[in-house]
């Protein structure tokens, strides 16, 4: 147990803590709207596309996650606009945009000259290698996020729920549907560092599914997520310390299992 | 009388492709149309319209003063098919979603709370308002998406097909409920079952490409064509029944 305390002592340890905090809070309240709204399709997509920006960032020279936030920006508006706009069929301008980002990303890190230490980082997500200003920018998310889901809740409720119901009473409809989107890429790309590109979906879709068993309302649903997504971070994080292993991957282990016996227990004692 | 609405040489379609010619159409108060005709006919794009959610290509729809959609919007039921049934929203907030544009300066949190508790009450589902919409049977759903689109206490009450996936039973109590609701609000109510809403409404709007308005709720042979299939009513003992003379075609 003194193992545990310990930990907390070390200031690599205080920092993943709080990314998970920051991480659960952004990724449960976010996911419950992508599960709800039936886009996590849309949401991978997004996720896969922001690698072309990490990707230039490296050649470049910049901050990859600035090169993500663009990318992945700009494949959330692209998505929708190629769908309404050019009526590209949907689930078809979203394999356009998640296929085109991870390949530019692919030919920028072959372009870029030597070795490219973090790509790994950020393909698989490294929690116990987050910096400080790195959760600067996941606290603002974290503010942004809440203020947003408070303000706008009822809605983004209804028009998640009745799109035409809600555009018929007069709400802006598309305007809603880009700012959430936005949101979605932002959330998204703020938690590449926790769990990586390739794994991040789950933390916005498996802890949705688990505190989905326990609840039908959509506001006990956002809460709900946060803390399932909360506790298999936590546990992922402090199993793969102990055993030595990647933590992103662990992190998303551990939800699944969590998710398993959840619902199992909703099987015999529910 | 000036007309709740009025629809003057409307024009509708979809990639310039128009479905619905030159329709014209005047809605007054306490009317009850039934909307009928055959599926691709037009029905749902005329009301699509009326709705907002599709401009016209030509013609227009003019709207009494009073009839706007931050104080009184025209109350509507959707086709219950369309709703996602998993999604994780309880009766009461579907209910509430009815009051999604009316400003906190006209009428406040408390008083929406109320109005959804009574009507829930006067629907008798007050005792499912914390259940998730999935768990409802049909006859449940229908009678939720009434109260939602009663919420705004609309003039104007615009139905979509509201006797699918619902049992006879209360497909009777849903028509008596609409009768009582007539006395002060026009309906305007869209159906593909011939047989069962003309004895409710008081005039029929055939549309199937064209419209044509019969100001009497009178079913003809003509109708039934429409439909481009053989129909026969069947029933136990005797249905009142009427048939009537042809339209009377443009051109």
């Amino acid at each position: 147990m003194s193992n545990f305390i310990d930990l907390f002592s070390y200031a690599f340890f205080q920092k993943a803590f709080l990314a998970a905090v920051f991480a659960s809070i952004s990724c449960g309240i976010v996911g419950s709207y992508i599960v709800a709204r039936r886009i996590v399709f849309i949401s991978g997509g997004i996720t896969h596309a922001s690698f072309g920006g990490i990707g230039l960032a490296f050649l470049m020279g910049f901050n990859p996650l600035v090169g993500a936030v663009i990318f992945a920006v700009g494949a959330a508006l692209g998505i929708q606009f190629f769908t309404k706009v050019a009526r590209v069929r949907e689930d078809s301008s979203i394999a356009i945009f998640w296929s085109f980002g991870m390949a530019l990303g692919i030919i920028f890190v072959f372009m870029t000259p030597g070795y490219t230490p973090n790509l790994m980082s950020y393909l698989f997500g490294n929690i116990l290698t987050v910096t400080i200003s790195e959760l600067w920018w996941m606290f603002i998310l974290n503010v942004v996020v809440i203020l947003f889901f408070s303000v706008f809740f009822r809605k983004i409720l209804y028009i998640a729920f009745d799109e035409e119901f809600a555009r018929a009473a007069g709400l802006p409809v598309s305007l809603f549907n880009y700012l959430t989107i936005t949101l979605v890429a932002l959330t998204v790309v703020l938690n590449i560092r926790v769990v990586g590109i390739i794994l991040i979906l789950s933390l916005l879709t498996i802890p949705q599914a688990a505190a989905n068993l326990f609840t039908k309302d959509f506001k006990h649903l956002l809460i709900l997520s946060s803390v399932f997504a909360f506790i298999g971070t936590l546990a992922g994080l402090f199993i793969s310390y102990f055993m030595d292993i990647p933590s992103g991957a662990t992190i998303i282990f551990t939800l699944v299992v969590m998710f398993g016996l959840l619902r199992l227990y909703k099987q015999f004692f529910r | 009388m000036e007309p709740l609405i009025k629809i003057k040489d409307l024009t509708l379609g979809y990639d310039r492709e128009p479905v619905l010619h030159k329709v014209n159409l005047e809605i007054f108060e306490k009317d009850f149309v039934g909307v009928i005709g055959p599926n691709g006919g037009g029905k749902t794009t005329l009301l699509k319209a009326v709705l907002g959610l599709l401009a016209p290509m030509s013609g227009k729809i003019i709207f009494r003063k009073d009839i706007n959609k931050q104080k009184k919007p025209i109350g509507y039921l959707p086709q219950v098919k369309h709703i996602d049934r998993n999604f994780p929203i309880t009766v009461f907030e579907v209910v509430r979603s009815g009051a999604i544009m009316q400003s906190p300066a006209d009428i406040t949190n408390a008083e929406i709370r109320k109005r959804v508790e009574d009507l829930l009450v006067e629907m008798g589902i007050s005792h499912i308002r914390n259940k998730a919409i999935g768990e409802l049977s049909g006859g449940q759903m229908q009678r939720v998406f009434l109260c939602r689109a009663l919420l705004s206490d609309p003039k104007v009450l615009i139905l979509d097909e509201p006797d699918t996936f619902v049992d006879n039973h209360f497909e009777g109590e849903l028509y008596e409920k609409l009768k009582q609701l007539n006395k002060e609000k026009a309906i305007i109510l869209v159906s593909h079952d011939v047989g069962t809403i003309s004895s409710y409404v008081k005039t029929i709007a055939c549309v199937n490409g064209e419209l044509h308005y019969h100001p009497d709720n009178i079913i003809t042979q003509d109708q039934l064509n429409s439909y481009n299939c053989p129909i026969k009513l069947i029933t136990h003992g005797e249905i009142p029944h009427t048939v009537l003379k042809h339209h009377h075609q443009h051109e």
